[in-house]
């Protein structure tokens, strides 16, 4: 039987939970073989949550103004109508791919505002709207995902891999996990140079089964690094569920083997994410180390758009969290403040659509190539011989026959 | 000038750079206080403190993570895999993440870091001590690959490894570890990246070799001298950037080209060189460009003298190009 996702005692105060502190170990029965936990681990990390599903927070938990709570809805509105556009421009085929993060808006925008602008940003594949917060022009964004000639990256990446230097947005990598030690070393690095840096990566749930976690997770314990681990357990590493994906009841009891401090968050509540996420960074730039943030959230769509979720997931698995859309709730939050009107609101969404869309036009009409040179580009420092010798060998093939660039290849 | 051997070289441009360079971090299994298991490292801790010279929890890929995550922030990481056999859990570190980080962030971030890392056999070593991986690397675009057969050029090329803006695989070769000895400055100096060393020069056959193999070829190359055999010997040290000049040049001279390395004959290196000279020297080849190679098995360990290349093999070699 599958488990409802985010089971267990939900609690709304989330500060200074004495059960997320590191503890001794316990005694282990050691023969107590696969025995499940009864909920053992879903009671000692219970989900904590500010606002509620129908917008109501306890004003005391509340770390943000009604601007910032304003200003961060904007991001969170932002990036779901990029991705429900670019979905729609995939489908168009004017773009080769594109992978988002609808449902999970509060978790990645909530974590990158608890964070300052001098921290890094180390990225899964989600979080493409925390480098529009750090700065990446939205126009630029979107080239990435076309590869043309505004591309910072110079069309060498499938979309949705951008980078963003100035913002500290470091540059996105397909294999899974494999961002999570570079994290440790950056602020690892940053500490031995004295600065206040502390280091924030993102995971999903199912990146907790890489290598790459537990080596990070134990080279960052182990010596005490400034870094915020923040895993977005969304239910689903594409077609398999979370509890194919780990025997643990929780993503957050995993720091606890490394020495670390755990938290579990409603991950759809943005509240409790940027509240979380403030904690950890304080913790970690006071030295006592780093967190580990399990926010709890579904992904509502397939893995990208190259997946179809109705072969694997039945409909009826996505339809409560409908119910707990993070963007609904801080909508719903900003009106009984009185902070926006609906009206308001509504204006919103149309200039962010606008935004977007306009955006677009931008984007696309710019040179759908970069120049041929920078195929050979940024290999070395210097071209070697190679990339010399090789970048002459296909411009003169190239002017020897125009097809040498056509898209069309030979599979009858 | 000190009498050095390869260990106590590394050791020096090490401790040359750290003092140049604040930047400059050691990390890996066991090269804190204890100096590392071939001593690369020692005293390094006592005068650059654990900040500097940080030993790791035991896992390949941690290590290599963790420097490329310290070169973006713009430390100058010197990470060190304690035997090449074990870097394949960094692979996809190195191969994946290191070596593209500077193309595929389109030139925003860049990825500085030599990783060293004792490779070769000949020292009763078995699977997994013994194994040389260069060709897994030169083949990925993005890593240079420094291999030195000398303490003077372990210290010349490692300094320059050290200032190199691209991530470097500096395979150090422990069969020759101290047995090859000789003179080496004190203090700074550097030996280019992308620069072979003619050690003999010669008119009948061209010997390329690296590393612990060079030896090797040099023992046959004065074997063959006293059967008459006018031998030309160049020592690669620097597999990528190669110098494809150097070996066109002596190759078009001599007309003969033999090939020698550790590693299994099938797409090792020797194979890209075989092409490279074909491409480029064929209408001087008076004889087929011959390979002598470990061979198309796990490295052994009973019969590991078998199994490399040396200077008995080296020479039957020779013999037959020049008969040809």
């Amino acid at each position: 039987m599958r488990r409802e996702h985010d089971v267990g005692p939900v609690h709304r105060s989330s500060r200074a939970d004495p059960r997320s502190e590191p503890r001794p170990p316990a005694p282990q029965d050691h023969d107590a073989g696969a025995s499940p936990s009864g909920g053992r681990w879903l009671r000692e990390f219970p989900l904590l949550r500010v606002l509620d599903e129908e917008g109501v927070a306890d004003p005391g938990e509340v770390l943000l103004t009604d601007d910032g709570v304003a200003r961060l809805y904007r991001w969170m509105l932002l990036s779901r109508t990029v991705d429900e556009r670019m979905v729609t421009l995939q489908r168009q085929g004017r773009i080769g791919f594109y992978i988002g993060a609808v449902g999970e808006e509060a978790a990645v925008v909530g974590s990158a505002a608890g964070m300052e602008d001098g921290d890094w940003v180390f990225p899964c594949y989600r979080e493409h709207v925390v480098s529009l917060m750090r700065g990446l022009p939205l126009v630029a964004f979107l080239c990435d995902l076309f590869g043309n000639a505004g591309d910072l990256i110079k069309g060498r990446q499938m979309p949705c891999h951008e980078a963003w230097r100035p913002g500290h947005f470091t540059s996105i990598s397909s294999p899974i996990g494999t961002q999570l030690t570079h994290a440790v070393g950056a602020a690892w690095a940053a500490r031995l140079k004295r600065q206040e840096m502390v280091a924030i990566t993102y995971l999903g749930e199912g990146a907790t089964s890489s290598h790459d976690f537990h080596t990070a997770m134990n080279f960052a314990g182990v010596n005490r690094v400034p870094v915020v681990f923040v895993c977005r357990n969304n239910g689903w590493a594409i077609s398999v569920p979370v509890e194919r994906q780990t025997a643990a009841e929780t993503m957050a009891q995993k720091a606890i083997a490394y020495g670390m401090r755990g938290e579990r968050v409603d991950g759809n509540d943005l509240f409790a994410v940027y509240a979380a996420t403030r904690r950890a960074r304080a913790r970690a730039a006071a030295g006592e180390g780093p967190s580990l943030l399990e926010c709890v959230t579904y992904r509502m769509e397939g893995h990208s758009t190259s997946d179809d979720p109705r072969v694997y997931r039945p409909a009826a698995l996505v339809e409560p969290w409908r119910r707990k859309d993070p963007l609904a709730r801080v909508r719903r939050y900003l009106g009984r403040q009185g902070a926006l009107t609906d009206d308001a609101l509504d204006a919103l969404q149309a200039a962010v659509r606008e935004e977007v869309l306009a955006a677009l036009r931008e984007a696309e009409a710019l040179d759908p190539r970069p120049p041929l040179e920078s195929l050979f580009e940024d290999v070395y420092a210097e071209p070697l011989w190679q990339q010399r010798e090789q970048r002459a060998e296909l411009e003169a093939a190239v002017a020897a026959d125009p097809r040498v660039s056509d898209p069309r290849h030979a599979d009858s | 000038m000190p009498t050095l051997n390869i260990v106590q070289a590394v050791n020096d441009a090490l401790r040359v750079e750290m003092r140049r360079n604040p930047d400059v971090v050691v990390l890996g299994e066991d090269v804190g206080a204890f100096g590392g298991v071939f001593r690369a490292t020692q005293g390094l801790f006592d005068e650059f403190g654990k900040d500097r010279v940080i030993d790791t929890p035991l896992a390949e890929g941690g290590i290599i993570g963790t420097a490329v995550g310290m070169a973006l922030y713009g430390l100058k990481p010197v990470p060190e895999i304690q035997f090449a056999d074990y870097i394949f859990p960094a692979f996809d570190q190195l191969v994946n993440e290191a070596a593209k980080y500077r193309y595929r962030s389109g030139g925003q971030y860049t990825c500085g870091m030599v990783v060293r890392s004792p490779y070769g056999g000949g020292i009763k070593g078995g699977h997994y001590h013994s194994q040389s991986p260069e060709a897994h690397f030169i083949h990925t675009p993005g890593i240079k690959v420094v291999v030195p057969s000398n303490p003077y050029d372990a210290k010349g090329l490692l300094l320059s490894a050290l200032r190199d803006p691209d991530p470097v695989l500096f395979l150090e070769p422990k069969r020759v570890y101290r047995a090859a000895r000789g003179e080496v400055p004190e203090g700074n100096y550097v030996e280019p990246l992308g620069k072979a060393r003619t050690t003999r020069f010669g008119t009948q056959v061209t010997v390329l070799a690296w590393g612990a193999m060079w030896h090797e070829a040099d023992q046959a190359a004065r074997e063959a001298e006293e059967e008459g055999l006018d031998c030309e010997v160049l020592d690669l040290r620097s597999l990528q950037p190669l110098d494809v000049d150097a070996i066109v040049t002596s190759v078009q001279k001599t007309g003969r080209a033999v090939v020698v390395h550790e590693a299994p004959r099938t797409c090792g290196f020797g194979a890209e060189l075989s092409a490279l000279i074909q491409e480029r020297c064929f209408l001087h080849l008076e004889a087929p460009v011959t390979r002598v190679t470990g061979f198309d098995t796990p490295f052994p360990y009973t019969l590991e003298n078998e199994y490399l290349p040396r200077a008995p093999r080296i020479l039957k070699a020779i013999r037959e190009v020049v008969a040809y």
